[in-house]
């Protein structure tokens, strides 16, 4: 092939070896399978993604070795784009080493063969003509410049020699090919972050990881507007405007300069019939002083609008602070009995004083549409409509959060509705669910009421006397020491269940009671609170007809004040009114290597073509005057593909015997 | 059987005939050009124009791909005629609801290239000349019904719903399907240029993978429906990206099956130079060739369809190149064959360690094409399991 061995290689100076080795073909496989295997790392481990997501995945331990390893960001990790240098300097050393002798091997006819090394071709044959030499000579050249070869004519001591050649091109294919990394690589590189890295390695900019806001982020997170590259997202809420852009950087972000500033009118998703979105759209207007009059354009995916060089996105869409009203609900009696209405707003955060505690809340998102299978539902593929919804989080004095999902209506399952409400500690946990009984009037007042009751202590302390006589009755029994710790039992059970649900009573059976009685009298306990929870509920009754429906409520009632310790908020956010506010997801890009990359991959695609499928042919004839009359020696050889050139070849064979009246 | 595997046939076809399929494509495209006038923009004129010369060039020495294409054409605008407006027609009507009608014909399309493979193999146990046309035969008729089938569809598609209609390339069922029209073409070509009859069950052999996914997707998963495209989908780059791709991908997989014929051979030969195998199959030096030229094909298709698939992302995404898992994936496969290439073409290797590269491609390949959707998660909304 067209590398020179370096088996034996003459003595080459240091310089000389290190040039051999950048292009030698073992380094440029190892370096293409290398960038291969490497590449891989990227897509298995997600990139980019919050460092704290990374942490809880990984643990302190490891989280530390991977970033130091770049691994959240591999591609432009400097171990990655090490190798990735090196294949392009191993690919520019063979396309300086290899491009002379292509050039001349695409325009050079060979002339200097022997009869010998034609005889040693695969493809060769010779014959007898009957026609004079010049003669021959002349026919066999018109005949192979009508097949489009080039030809050249050398008269050798005892023989004229004719070289052809076709597809030249072919090697142009090669140089064409190898350039196109080298192009494209340096047009990548254009658009890339490096420079921004160097300049952070040199201490110019900082990249900032705290939650600011644009005014307050330090110029030296700041990038002016120039020529460079850069990729960044922003999101502006409907009817306001920004003139910046966030580049995001491994934890953190620089904000980037616009020379204009875009206003966001209107973002829009549009449906299908089916309910899938159809389209995300944009109407947003570019104000630049430049400009006679703003610009107003509508983007959407798949459809950017292009700018002075900036193209402007369609990525993402968020919420963009939309109004809302809740009523908080109180799930502890000491915070009072009504609702209390709140006005906020989502990304907002307000402190609250409920009961003992100072909590504050933190609205996270909200959505206005939420069709979904009911989170705990046996069958995944039965859709609700739950309404909107909005996740916040209650933070205590000590800082620690619990994350909250609400939907606004109330689902139903079994025929009766619930207020469903999701919590987790931390985002690493699946949500779990508490579901509140609606009462009649479609609100929380009945269930609240009976809460309050579960946990009124005289109430409590009344109704268990009234169980103790009735039952003491029943067994005859009237001895004052277990009239009175009856009583207490009961009243206990009550209060064990309220603050920590059946788990906590179960758990009390298993380890206070004694081994011999636990078996029947764990029923028991467990029965008479049941008892004694539907005799605080249907205590606000006189002697009203217990019904079914009261019953369910009962049951569903004492299910969720048994999960309300496990639900760690002393309120329950009722969402009753919104106005939906969204923000545009833009993402703002300069590519100024963008034609580089382009003009290298019209490179590659010419390049490969014409290595693939412009075939090298060369031929060549020897005619030779010989006592016995003029023979022909044919020979030809392809670099590519032999299986199509011996049809190729014998045709020709055919071709050029009756052009001169062959005498076999 | 005669063994004439391996000599390659350049039989070109009449000039007449040549001439008269070159007319009918040309008359075709403007025929379509001139009645869709109104609604097609640039890009779609183009696309029509390009398949018309793409047509031209592959039919116009091989009378099989004439045929096929014949009865595409007429038995797909029979359907679309049958079909009118009225989508149920597909149910109830006999001619739809057990031939044309898109479902229908995939499932044809999967019968008869379980059948061609089985064919095919029977033909060379039994080194029955016979048996094994009939492969091909079945395989035309496979490829044919899919190629209907994802006409069809294309045309059901628009009767769901105006919005919702689009070139049935969109999700994972749709090109498990033009995975297998495709690869069978290919192959087709390849047996006819080179008589390779006996590698054709090697090759249906990932076909029938192929089609076994497919149903098992379609009756598992109810991948079968359609369903309309998310806005990232939503532009003409899809109508050539992706089955640019798959040009790719089919001839990937095709290269990786005669790597497992080279390999059986290569094996037999050492243990039974003059068994059976051996004798039917075509020389190791033929399969060796194969490879690489289909490799070649592949790879050139692949660099197309990668940068393709760059433009559409700097349209879509905001960048020619995100590193997103398949993009990067990709790039592997992109490297690995590029690697297959240098291995071969400047230090010589061939043989064995080459088909064994190959086959090893498949599954490279195969993760690029499959386990990306299944594994990871990326910008690329195409298609997940
Ligand atoms: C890094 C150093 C590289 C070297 C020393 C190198 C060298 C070569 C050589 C000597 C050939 C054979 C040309 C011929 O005689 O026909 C070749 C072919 C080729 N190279 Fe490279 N190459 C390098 C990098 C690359 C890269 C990065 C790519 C892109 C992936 C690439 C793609 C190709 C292709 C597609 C062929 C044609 C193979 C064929 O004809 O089957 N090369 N290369």
């Amino acid at each position: 092939m067209s590398e020179t061995s370096d088996s034996q290689a003459p003595r080459y100076t240091l310089g000389q070896r290190i040039f051999l080795f950048f292009g030698s073909m073992d380094l440029a496989i190892t370096l293409l399978l290398t960038l291969a295997v490497a590449s891989v790392i990227g897509t298995v481990l997600q990139q980019n993604q919050p460092y704290t997501d990374y942490l809880i995945k990984f643990g302190p331990f490891w989280f530390e070795i991977f970033e130091t390893a770049g691994l959240y960001d591999v591609y432009s990790a400097l171990w990655f784009l090490a190798i990735l240098t090196l294949l392009v300097v191993s690919t520019s050393v063979c396309v300086i080493r290899q491009t002379p002798s292509m050039i001349r091997d695409m325009w050079h006819l060979r002339t200097h063969v022997q009869e010998k090394s034609l005889q040693a071709l695969r493809h060769n044959i010779s014959w007898k003509v009957s026609t004079p030499e010049n003669q021959t000579v002349t026919a066999l050249m018109a005949e192979f410049t009508k097949q489009g070869f080039r030809v050249k004519q050398t008269d050798k001591t005892d023989a004229i020699l004719i070289s052809a050649m076709r597809g030249g091109m072919n090697r142009l294919g090669y140089i064409l090919t190898h350039l196109a990394i080298i192009v494209i690589c340096v047009g990548g590189l254009m658009d890339s972050n490096l420079p921004l890295k160097f300049a952070e390695w040199q201490g110019k900019i900082k990249v900032e990881t705290r939650d600011l806001a644009v005014s307050q982020v330090p110029a030296k997170s700041r990038l002016s507007v120039s020529k460079q590259a850069f990729r960044g997202s922003i999101n502006i809420p409907e009817g306001r405007s920004s003139d910046v852009a966030f580049v995001a950087m491994r934890d953190g972000y620089l904000v980037q300069s616009l020379p204009f500033k875009i206003e966001v009118i209107d973002f829009r998703i549009e449906h299908y019939e089916t309910g899938q979105p159809k389209s995300f759209e944009t109407d947003l207007i570019v104000h630049d002083s430049d400009l006679a009059e703003p610009l107003a354009a509508t983007i959407s995916v798949n459809h950017p609008l292009i700018y002075k060089g900036y193209a402007i996105y369609q990525a993402s869409f968020s919420d963009g602070g939309s109004l809302l009203s809740i009523d908080a609900w109180p799930l502890d009696d000491r915070i009072g009995k009504e609702a209390i209405a709140i006005e906020t707003q989502v990304f907002q955060t307000s402190q609250f004083r409920w009961g003992e505690q100072k909590t504050q809340l933190e609205i996270t998102a909200f959505r206005p549409f939420n069709i979904n299978a009911d989170p705990t539902d046996d069958d995944p593929g039965r859709l609700r409509n739950f309404g909107p919804s909005m996740g916040f989080k209650l933070r205590s004095e000590t800082g620690e959060a619990m994350e909250y999902l609400n939907y606004m209506l109330p689902v139903t399952r079994n025929e009766r509705e619930f207020y469903l409400s999701g919590v987790r500690a931390s985002p690493a946990d699946e949500f779990g669910y508490l579901y509140l009984p609606v009462d009649n009037n479609g609100e929380l007042t009945e269930f609240n009421q009976f809460l309050k009751r579960v946990r009124d202590k005289a109430l409590v302390s009344a109704i268990a006397g009234e169980m103790m006589l009735e039952t003491l009755a029943a067994i005859d029994g009237s001895e004052e020491g277990l009239q009175q710790s009856l009583q207490q039992t009961l009243t206990m059970l009550v209060a064990m269940f309220e603050r920590g649900g059946f788990t906590t009573v179960t758990e009390f059976i298993e380890t206070s009671l004694p081994e011999a009685e636990r078996e029947t009298l764990g029923p028991a306990y467990l029965a008479m609170l049941r008892e004694m929870l539907a005799r605080i509920y249907f205590s606000k009754v006189d002697d009203e007809l217990v019904g079914e429906a009261e019953l369910l409520f009962l049951q569903d009632a004492v299910d969720a004040i048994g999960s309300l310790p496990r639900y760690g908020s002393p309120v329950f956010l009722m969402l009753t009114d919104y106005e939906h506010v969204e923000a545009s997801g833009l993402q703002i890009a300069r590519s100024p290597g963008k034609p580089v990359v382009y003009l290298g991959c019209a490179f590659l695609v010419a390049g490969v073509f014409l290595l693939f499928y412009l075939p090298q042919r060369r031929l060549w004839v020897l005619v030779k005057t010989q006592a016995q009359g003029v023979t022909v020696l044919l020979a030809g050889m392809s670099n590519r593909n032999p299986r199509d050139f011996d049809p190729f070849f014998d045709q020709l064979t055919n071709t050029l015997k009756q052009l001169n009246g062959n005498s076999h | 059987m005669t063994t004439t595997t391996g000599t390659l046939n350049l039989v070109e076809d009449r000039p007449f005939t040549q001439w008269l399929w070159r007319g009918v494509m040309a008359l075709a495209a403007m025929a379509l050009i001139a009645i869709y006038s109104s609604v097609f923009d640039i890009y779609e004129i183009s696309i029509v124009i390009f398949t018309a010369v793409a047509m031209m060039f592959l039919g116009q020495n091989w009378s099989g791909f004439r045929w096929h294409s014949l009865a595409v054409t007429i038995l797909s605008l029979l359907a679309i005629r049958i079909y009118g407006n009225d989508l149920t027609l597909g149910e109830t009507d006999f001619f739809l609801s057990y031939l044309l009608a898109s479902q229908s014909a995939f499932m044809w399309m999967s019968a008869l290239f379980v059948m061609a493979t089985v064919s095919y193999f029977a033909g060379l146990l039994f080194r029955s000349e016979f048996t094994a046309k009939v492969g091909t035969g079945l395989t035309w008729s496979a490829a044919t019904m899919g190629m209907i089938g994802l006409m069809v569809r294309w045309k059901e598609s628009y009767l769901i719903g105006a919005d919702v209609g689009h070139i049935p390339v969109s999700n994972l069922y749709e090109v498990f399907i033009l995975f297998s029209v495709i690869t069978a073409l290919i192959y087709l070509f390849y047996e006819r240029r080179y008589q390779i009859r006996s590698l054709g069950g090697f090759v249906l052999l990932v076909i029938s993978a192929a089609v076994a996914f497919l149903l098992w997707y379609g009756f598992e998963r109810g991948a079968h429906e359609i369903q309309p495209l998310v806005p990232a989908l939503q532009s003409y780059w899809m109508k050539i990206h992706v089955p640019a791709n798959f040009v790719g991908y089919g001839t990937f997989a095709m290269a990786a099956m005669i790597g497992v014929a080279y390999l059986l051979v290569s094996w037999q030969q050492t243990k039974n130079p003059n068994g059976r195998l051996v004798e039917a199959m075509p020389s190791l030096a033929v399969m060796d060739e194969l490879m690489y030229k289909v490799i070649a094909l592949g790879f050139a298709f692949f660099t197309v369809a990668t940068i393709l698939g760059a433009l559409w992302a700097a349209e879509a995404w905001g960048g020619y190149w995100s590193w997103d898992p398949k993009e990067t994936w990709a790039l592997i496969v992109w490297l690995n064959y590029a690697a297959w290439l240098h291995m071969r073409m400047t230090k010589g290797w061939s043989g064995n360690p080459m088909a064994w590269w190959a086959v090893i491609g498949l599954f490279v390949t195969l993760f690029a094409f499959l386990g990306v959707n299944m594994f990871l998660t990326g910008l690329h909304s195409y298609g997940t399991l």
